[in-house]
């Protein structure tokens, strides 16, 4: 019912943003006559209502999640974000800022203030704090459930302006209705899904069309702007690490290919030193801008434009070809000494960083897995398959190399911006499935300006030819314009044909794309994957709230101080719902400390039951999927276990757990397998003398079901 | 025999540069002096940094940025005043000076923030 709903009013939309193009060349609309308003009034008009109706569209749907299921926080980060977001709406700011919290990574606890990028709490916090200002009585968990979906509301606003600065304001129109409504932005903008991403994207693209604009226009305010939108950016999620990357490696790209403006000087170094100043006021950032290497190219590139600038400015005063080339020369061997020096000695006494492990794993996609386990284990860090790449970005796919073409046609420092940014972030989106995020702007950026630029000459050619015909009956004398465009006409014979046939086919597309992303949305992304659904026998619709249950009965049936031990991926769930303080969470800051939990994991019962007691634990919290069928069960994960286990204790060995180099948990596994904690705790659900393994649900199931589970 | 032909070069190229130099308007000679005296002061607390030590390493770098901020920012309304920059044609010199008081104070307040 929904999906039809939506799939409708996206597809009016959809076509709502052609019509735009049609009118902007038509200028008849009939509704609009009778307001006697002038052409450009029209246009106008026309172009807000556009723009009004994708922002409705894009907060609504992202409304599935909360329809189908309820006003919930999905997966596993957003919990940690709603319970920092909470304290902060409780305490306020100074407290949150020195928060230390005690109930997570147990013996050691975590510094949250210093450990966080707090921008999307105060977003939130100062959303819900305004709503209370204006006496809507509202809940701190629907302000974060929704601060997602109005986030990708602006997108559209800010995708509007940056396609109008790229080329014209039809393509910002259908740039802003196509990332209203891309899988690729959806998956992690559902309402729900309170995770940084949600606001860093609204950043991303801010930062980058002021940055823009800038360079456009050479303007120190906007340049000044942009370097707020990199400050909230930088408070907002750790991809800030693109941008800064990005920018100078755009600059570095205007510099070679000769085109060095004043406006581009102005509009990096006001950006680059103000941003910089800002993004170390975050501090969870702090030094890194001038100590690791991650930022050193940006730090290059700066001196590179003063350099640049200097040799211009010499070369402007002097005149004279030979001198200069003499001071250039004396100029250019000094700069590269000092540069190569200065990073020489800074690398060498350790205080600049060399590149982290997440850094490396974006340029070698097979560093990760050799190195480090635990990026390699999340599912959302594994290179990308053809296939979502279609699902998530659908006919944008081949659109994408259309708007390059009309890029490179009409080359301006914003295309070349544009045209770098599509390439990189695709690049890193075919590295990790997850930065198809990233990716997903310029995709529909680009995308844009190919329909935008295609539908634009096509019905140029429809209303030249009826023009043309129409004088023709209509007056009968021609001037030879009219003549000379009726030979070129005659050239072509199926011209005017051939572009309705296009048209139509474009339309097409383009209501099959809005009709795959309604699907997309509904199906596939607007699942909180804490409540699980399913189809029964009958079609009818299956809940599974198992999570939500087993954190409440620890809430309910555990100690107060109880210390629980799980797998990282459910330690901010058991702090967030079960308000229970435990061993790791999804905050993978000590590798240590996970990989002993990985350990008491797969080692044989009397093992991990010391490793436990040396923990302190209380309880082990196990998820086992067998019974529902659900598939990323502990069971699934154990394999990383092991990995990362072994990986900083060399006992566990991988290669004990595999039969014939099979991964097997039935009776033919390997015996250190069938013996280890994990498996004997999902198949006996044993009490263990004090370790009550808390099984609250699934225990129940199987006794219900009456069958052993694998 | 190389070496005076090297002196000698640096001395006419330092002769055609001052007496270029000469040529510019007395505002932008201004902003120059300007110029120079934050990357002087820059230099001299970078200097200072090497002797003594980075210690507070934030007052540090909000001191050196501040320099390098300032001079960048000087720079960079130095381009738009100038009336030789064809790109800056329709940019009035108020509205420049008013973006570079702006992103100044900016630049400062976030300093005073920075220091402590």
């Amino acid at each position: 019912m929904e999906g039809a709903n939506g799939g409708g009013k996206s597809a009016a939309t959809q076509g709502g943003s052609k019509a735009t193009d049609l009118s902007a060349s038509n200028t008849f609309l009939f509704s609009l006559k009778t307001l006697k308003l002038k052409t450009k009034q029209q246009e106008l008009l026309i172009r807000v209502s556009i723009l009004c109706l994708v922002y409705i569209l894009a907060f609504i749907t992202r409304l599935f999640s909360v329809l189908r299921y309820e006003s919930m926080i999905h997966e596993f980060d957003p919990y940690f974000n709603y319970r920092t977001t909470l304290f902060l709406t409780q305490k306020g700011f100074y407290e949150f800022w020195n928060w230390f919290d005690s109930e997570s990574w147990y013996p050691l606890g975590r510094i949250i203030g210093g450990t966080l990028y707090p921008g999307l709490m105060v977003t939130a916090a100062l959303i819900y704090w305004s709503l209370r200002f204006l006496r809507f009585a509202v809940h701190i968990r629907e302000v974060c459930v929704l601060t997602a979906p109005f986030f990708a509301s602006n997108t559209t606003i800010v995708a509007y302006f940056f396609g109008k600065e790229l080329w014209d304001s039809g393509a910002g129109l259908v740039a802003a209705a196509l990332i209203a409504i891309c899988p690729g932005y959806i998956s992690r903008s559902v309402a729900g899904s309170y995770d940084n991403e949600g606001v860093a994207i609204f950043a991303l693209l801010l930062t980058f069309y002021l940055f823009v604009k800038a360079v456009n226009t050479g303007s120190l305010a906007w340049a000044l702007a942009s370097a707020f939108g990199y400050f909230y950016m930088v408070s907002a999620w750790g991809g800030y690490v693109f941008i800064i990357n990005l920018i100078p490696l755009y600059v570095l790209v205007l510099l070679i290919t000769g085109r060095y403006s004043m406006r581009l000087y102005v509009a990096y170094n006001c950006m680059y030193v103000l941003g910089m100043l800002l993004a170390m006021q975050i501090r969870f950032v702090g030094f890194q801008h001038v100590q690791s290497g991650e930022h050193m190219a940006a730090m290059g590139v700066f001196f590179l434009m003063q350099v640049f600038y200097f040799l211009d400015w010499v070369k402007y005063q002097l005149n004279d070809p030979r001198l200069f080339e003499a001071f250039l020369r004396i100029t250019v061997t000094c700069a590269v000494g000092v540069g190569a020096l200065a990073l020489g000695v800074g690398t060498a006494s350790g205080y600049i960083s060399p590149w982290t492990g997440r850094f490396y794993s974006l340029l070698d996609p097979t560093y990760a897995k050799d190195h480090i386990p635990i990026i390699a284990s999340v599912s959302e860090h594994q290179p990308t398959a053809w296939s979502s790449f279609m699902f998530d970005f659908h006919i944008l796919l081949f659109l994408f190399p259309a708007g390059l073409y009309f890029c490179f046609q009409r080359l301006s420092d914003a295309t070349i911006f544009i045209v770098m940014y599509g390439l990189t972030s695709m690049y890193f989106a075919g590295v990790m499935v997850r930065l198809i995020l990233v990716a997903t702007p310029a995709v529909c950026l680009i995308s844009a300006i190919a329909v935008s630029a295609t539908i634009k000459n096509l019905t140029q050619l429809v209303r030249a030819k009826s023009k043309v015909a129409h004088t023709g009956t209509g007056k009968g004398t021609s001037g030879t314009k009219a003549s000379s465009k009726a030979s070129r006409d005659q050239s072509l014979p199926f011209q005017r044909n051939g572009a309705i046939a296009l048209l139509l086919g474009a339309f097409y597309l383009l209501s099959r794309y809005a009709t795959h992303c309604t699907w997309v949305t509904s199906e596939a992304y607007s699942s909180p994957s804490i409540v699980l659904a399913a189809r029964g026998a009958y079609g009818n619709r299956v809940i599974f709230d198992d999570y939500r249950e087993a954190y409440f009965w620890l809430r309910q049936n555990t100690p107060q101080d109880a210390k629980i031990m799980s797998w990282w991926d459910y330690g901010y769930q058991i702090t967030a719902m079960g308000n229970r303080t435990v061993i790791v969470d999804n905050n993978t800051w000590n590798n240590t400390h996970i990989a002993t939990v990985g350990r008491a994991m797969s080692s044989y019962e009397d093992e991990a039951y010391e490793i436990m007691r040396s923990l302190d634990v209380d309880y082990v919290l196990v998820v086992f999927g067998g019974v529902t069928g659900y598939s990323s069960d502990d069971i699934n994960k154990f394999l990383w276990m092991v990995r990362i286990g072994g990986g900083v204790f060399p006992v566990i060995k991988e290669p004990d757990y595999l039969v014939n180099g099979e991964y097997r948990v039935d009776k033919g596994a390997a015996p250190k397998m069938l013996n280890c904690l994990i498996r004997s705790s999902c198949q006996k659900e044993q009490l263990e003398d004090e370790y009550k393994l808390s099984y609250y649900r699934f225990g129940e199931l199987t006794t219900e079901y009456g069958k052993p589970p694998g | 025999m190389g070496k005076s032909a090297t002196t000698k070069d640096a001395q006419a190229l330092f002769h055609s540069l001052r007496s270029a130099y000469a040529a510019t308007p007395t505002n932008l000679k201004i902003i120059d002096l300007y110029v120079m005296f934050a990357v002087v002061t820059a230099l001299i607390q970078v200097v200072y940094m090497a002797i003594v030590g980075s210690f507070p390493f934030n007052s540090f770098l909000s001191g050196v940025l501040s320099c390098v901020g300032t001079a960048v920012l000087a720079v960079c309304l130095r381009i738009q005043v100038n009336k030789e920059n064809k790109e800056f044609k329709d940019l009035p010199p108020e509205r420049a000076f008013a973006d570079f008081v702006l992103c100044n104070l900016v630049l400062h307040l976030v300093i005073m923030n920075f220091l402590g």
